[in-house]
């Protein structure tokens, strides 16, 4: 009975992470801007982890390899989002605009 | 399974290449390297080769770019356009690659049991390890004992690309007045001070690296390891502090004749461990004599040499790394 | 079993889409997105991977790859950097 929850549990974790990961590269691949597509790829990349992560890890039980994936998931958990931030403000720090809506408007304009 | 994988993977290796082949712009091209190295790791991985998996994945993906990215600082951003013709070249390639995949229709099936080496070389390895030696990674067993001539010789190489690397920086440029790169206070050797979250972050993660690094070093006999994929990550972690902190504090904290002693101690190492062999009436390399019981002095044998070709290539890495990074003061 | 096959589907794809965002990728910032993404799915991909294997040693790996990749970005941050500091201008194409 215990052994069937966790089973759907973590089959469901797992298609949803498959699922959120799928959003973030499709994401990745049509937004317009450098900015909006660091949104989709960083917020995804860390939810679909966690979820993808987590299902394996109600699947591994207590043994060693759960208490590697939780390291791996500590580690990616710590490092995913700063990498992220560290290229944003590279991004900005380097002259990188975001689009506003002022400057849509003017392209707007001038079509 | 395997067949859906490894379409999805070399095709995307195929892409990547011809990406990295047609950019221009440097940059690009070095970044597009590190994605061919992660699919080759990938590819590693599902082929069942852990260990060749893991340096790839040590080694590629991590000190390759960053010393790349160093390189680049220092040279041009585009590349030069060549105008040659290029027929000769791409006749000799054609002719080439049409041999290659001639002789291949001789080669057995991938994977195939009635394959000579699978039927005479493999087995014996997979059943004499045991009694010999004793450890359950038959890899590190071949690396490191049947084959330890082979890796003495590549320990040498790395110390001799090392020391090619380093001869080549050594030459003295000519003092240019106002060049910014030039000068101690420029801000590739100040580091990334300025960003207070990731110096946090990094310094958070670096002695997990270092303990990673050292379980991997000396865990190489139990399961996916050694001495390379050591060195390589020990580094990774080293160049983690040189990037946060900046040059001054990671050439203070291991400074750079350590690192040559680093580079020319751990082949040293590995050959006195041959010699200390011959000394005790056994062959060059020949660990059994080194103990009462012969099983463990392989192990004995084998844990030294590892340390040896860890040492060598954690120095020989970090001695690259300070060569592109700290132009100025190395 | 079938989960895990679903699921390593699923990154792959993930995993091509960020390919092509590098190869086309207008400015740098979009291709250096594109390798952190690349990077954490393909530690994913080896975790999950290495169940579907029933290997659980493997993990190994994806635990150095997580902490490998974390030192490649700040790797091109300070790259970037420098480069800023010489050369007042936008990186493009």
């Amino acid at each position: 009975m215990m052994e069937q929850i966790i089973d759907i549990i973590s089959w469901i974790m797992l298609t949803s992470g498959g699922f959120f990961v799928l959003i973030g590269g499709i994401g990745a691949l049509r937004l317009p801007n450098f900015y909006t597509r660091m949104h989709a790829a960083s917020v995804t990349d860390t939810m679909g982890t966690f979820l993808i992560l987590g299902g394996v890890i109600l699947q591994a039980g207590f043994t060693l390899a759960a208490i590697k994936l939780l390291a791996i998931l500590a580690f990616l958990l710590l490092t995913s989002p700063t990498a992220s931030y560290a290229l944003a403000s590279a991004a900005i720090l380097s002259g990188l605009k975001p689009e506003t809506k002022a400057m849509l408007d003017e392209g707007a304009k001038a079509q | 399974m395997i067949i859906i994988f490894a379409v999805f993977l070399l095709t995307l290796l195929v892409i990547t290449a011809i990406g990295i082949v047609r950019a221009e712009n440097l940059f690009v091209a070095v970044m597009l390297t590190s994605i061919f190295s992660l699919i080759m790791a990938a590819n590693f991985f599902i082929l069942d080769a852990a260990d060749v998996a893991l340096t790839e994945a040590a080694i590629g993906a991590g000190v390759t770019t960053v010393i790349f990215l160093g390189a680049l600082s220092l040279t041009a951003e585009r590349e030069k356009k060549v105008d040659v013709s290029r027929g000769l070249a791409i006749c000799v390639v054609v002719a080439t690659a049409l041999v290659l995949i001639y002789a291949t229709f001789d080669k057995p099936r991938l994977g195939d049991p009635e394959a000579p080496v699978h039927q005479h070389v493999a087995p014996w390895y997979l059943s004499e390890t045991e009694t010999l030696i004793g450890i359950p990674n038959v890899v590190t067993a071949v690396l490191g004992s049947y084959r330890a001539y082979d890796t003495l010789g590549e320990v040498f190489v790395v110390l001799a690309a090392c020391i090619g690397v380093l001869f080549l920086f050594s030459a003295r440029r000519e003092k240019k007045n106002d060049n910014t790169l030039n000068s101690l206070t420029s801000p590739k050797s100040i580091g990334l001070q300025h960003h207070f979250i990731p110096r946090v972050v990094g310094r958070i993660l670096l002695p997990f690296i270092i303990l990673f690094g050292l379980y991997v070093q000396f865990h190489g006999e139990y399961g996916p390891g050694g001495g390379f994929q050591a060195g390589a990550i020990l580094a990774t972690g080293i160049i983690l502090f040189a990037l946060l902190e900046g040059e001054q504090r990671a050439l203070a904290a291991i400074p750079s004749r350590a690192l040559l002693w680093m580079v020319a101690g751990g082949a040293m190492l590995y050959s006195l461990v041959g010699v200390v062999g011959l000394l005790l009436g056994g062959n060059f390399l020949d660990y059994s004599v080194l103990s009462t019981d012969p099983v463990f002095g392989q192990q004995i044998g084998i844990i030294l040499i590892e340390l040896g070709v860890g040492i060598t290539v954690c120095g020989a890495l970090l001695s690259i790394f300070h060569a592109f990074a700290a132009r100025e003061n190395y | 079993m079938s989960m895990y096959a679903i699921v390593s589907i699923a990154i792959l794809v993930t995993m091509i889409m960020a390919l092509i965002r590098a190869l086309y990728g207008p400015s740098l910032y979009d291709r250096v997105l594109a390798v952190n993404m690349f990077g954490t799915k393909t530690v994913l991909l080896l975790s999950v991977v290495a169940f579907l294997y029933g290997r659980p040693d493997f993990l190994d790996l994806a635990l150095a790859y997580a902490l490998i990749n974390f030192v490649g970005i700040l790797a091109v941050l300070g790259f970037f950097q420098s480069q800023s500091s010489d050369q007042p201008e936008e990186p493009e194409k």
